[in-house]
């Protein structure tokens, strides 16, 4: 049995811990109907935001700086990860992990770098949790990382409320997708620090206003910070691996 | 569809406080800004407490409005959206006070 989840091996997606530590039982003593009820008070999300806390402590004692990717399926979050690890993996140690209902095709890709790789598929589930990347990480030895990579499952609302344990939060957004996203998935793109405008190469090609946009993902998230980047033909990276690199402890 | 796995939660959350007694219902707090549809968690709700000390229970869910304060003027104000801004100041930098609940108040238990 895993000690900090409490799930057994065989049955990592669906562990059956109870999380005792947060629930505070109140049991009236009035005879009749108060004596049923139960007060439990507890946030849904108690047992998935224990666990990141988790995950999160071990990230920060290992010194491994972590990013939970995430955008609709076929915004280039696989081809920003390939580009992005050919350029800085020989002076940066990366691992990552990916998400996805079916196929390891991304892991497949990944591997192709040489980094060291973790597909995770969550069957019918839509997004990553906290659980799930605990047990990912197992595979890495987290100490000799600086940056870990999670490519979270394509899909701009499922993954938005399950912190995994990681430092930031960043969302991806291709221009073919149309401005307006940030509005329409909102949640998305409050919870995120850090916005990737891809597929900037095509803007010749499509009617796609980049101010608005902009415009509009600073209405729901006046501090976001956003890069203009092509992962095709490498614009922009530049202004990301500063960013990207200057979390980790070497700077 | 992440509302299937909150609700495997919430089945969790009342089976381990039940003590072993039939729960009769479930009263759930969801914010109006929680990315959670409430009619998805009564869909998942029969599923995931089917074989479980909650099958049959009655589900309550009671909506939280969202409320905002603006961080340049502090002023609170009722929240339709993540994007609204002060209706005081017009600024865009609104702390979010509630509405993003995601909770189980109470439950009734045989």
């Amino acid at each position: 049995m895993c000690t900090t989840c409490g799930c057994s091996p065989e049955n990592h997606q669906h562990d059956h811990d109870h999380d005792h530590d947060h629930h505070h039982h109140s049991h009236s003593h009035d005879p009749g109907e108060a004596a049923r009820k139960i007060s439990i008070e507890t946030d849904i999300l108690a047992k998935n935001n224990r666990l990141a806390r988790v995950n999160r402590n071990l990230f920060f004692r290992s010194g491994v700086f972590v990013l939970n990717l995430v955008s609709s399926p076929g915004s280039g979050k696989t081809t920003i990860l390939e580009r992005t690890l050919r350029d800085l993996s020989r002076d940066y140690r990366f691992a990552v992990i990916e998400g996805d209902q079916q196929t390891d095709n991304d892991a497949v890709r990944i591997a192709a770098t040489g980094v060291p790789v973790r597909q995770v598929n969550t069957g019918a589930g839509c997004h990553l949790d906290a659980h799930m990347v605990g047990h990912a990480v197992e595979a890495f030895d987290l100490d000799a990382l600086d940056i870990l990579l999670i490519e979270n499952v394509g899909n701009l609302v499922c993954p938005a409320p399950f912190d995994l344990g990681e430092n930031h939060k960043v969302v991806v957004l291709s221009v073919t997708e149309g401005e307006d996203k940030p509005l329409k998935y909102p949640a998305m793109f409050h919870n995120a620090d850090v916005m990737l405008l891809n597929k900037i190469d095509l803007l010749p090609h499509i009617e796609f206003d980049v101010e608005k946009c902009k415009e509009m993902a600073r209405k729901i998230n006046p501090d976001i910070l956003i890069f203009d980047i092509s992962s095709r033909t490498g614009e922009g990276m530049d202004a990301w691996y500063k960013w990207l690199v200057s979390g980790t402890r070497k700077g | 569809m992440h509302e299937l796995s909150l609700t495997q939660g919430v089945v969790d959350i009342c089976e381990s406080s039940a003590g072993g007694r039939r729960v009769t219902a479930v009263v759930l707090q969801i914010g109006e800004l929680s990315s959670v549809v409430p009619e998805a968690v009564e869909f998942c709700f029969e599923a995931c407490a089917k074989g479980t000390l909650l099958e049959g229970a009655r589900l309550i869910i009671e909506r939280i409005p969202a409320r905002g304060r603006c961080s340049d003027c502090s002023a609170e104000f009722p929240l339709r959206s993540y994007f609204n801004n002060c209706p005081s100041c017009g600024g865009h930098r609104i702390t979010i006070i509630s509405g993003e609940e995601l909770r189980v108040k109470e439950m009734e238990v045989d």
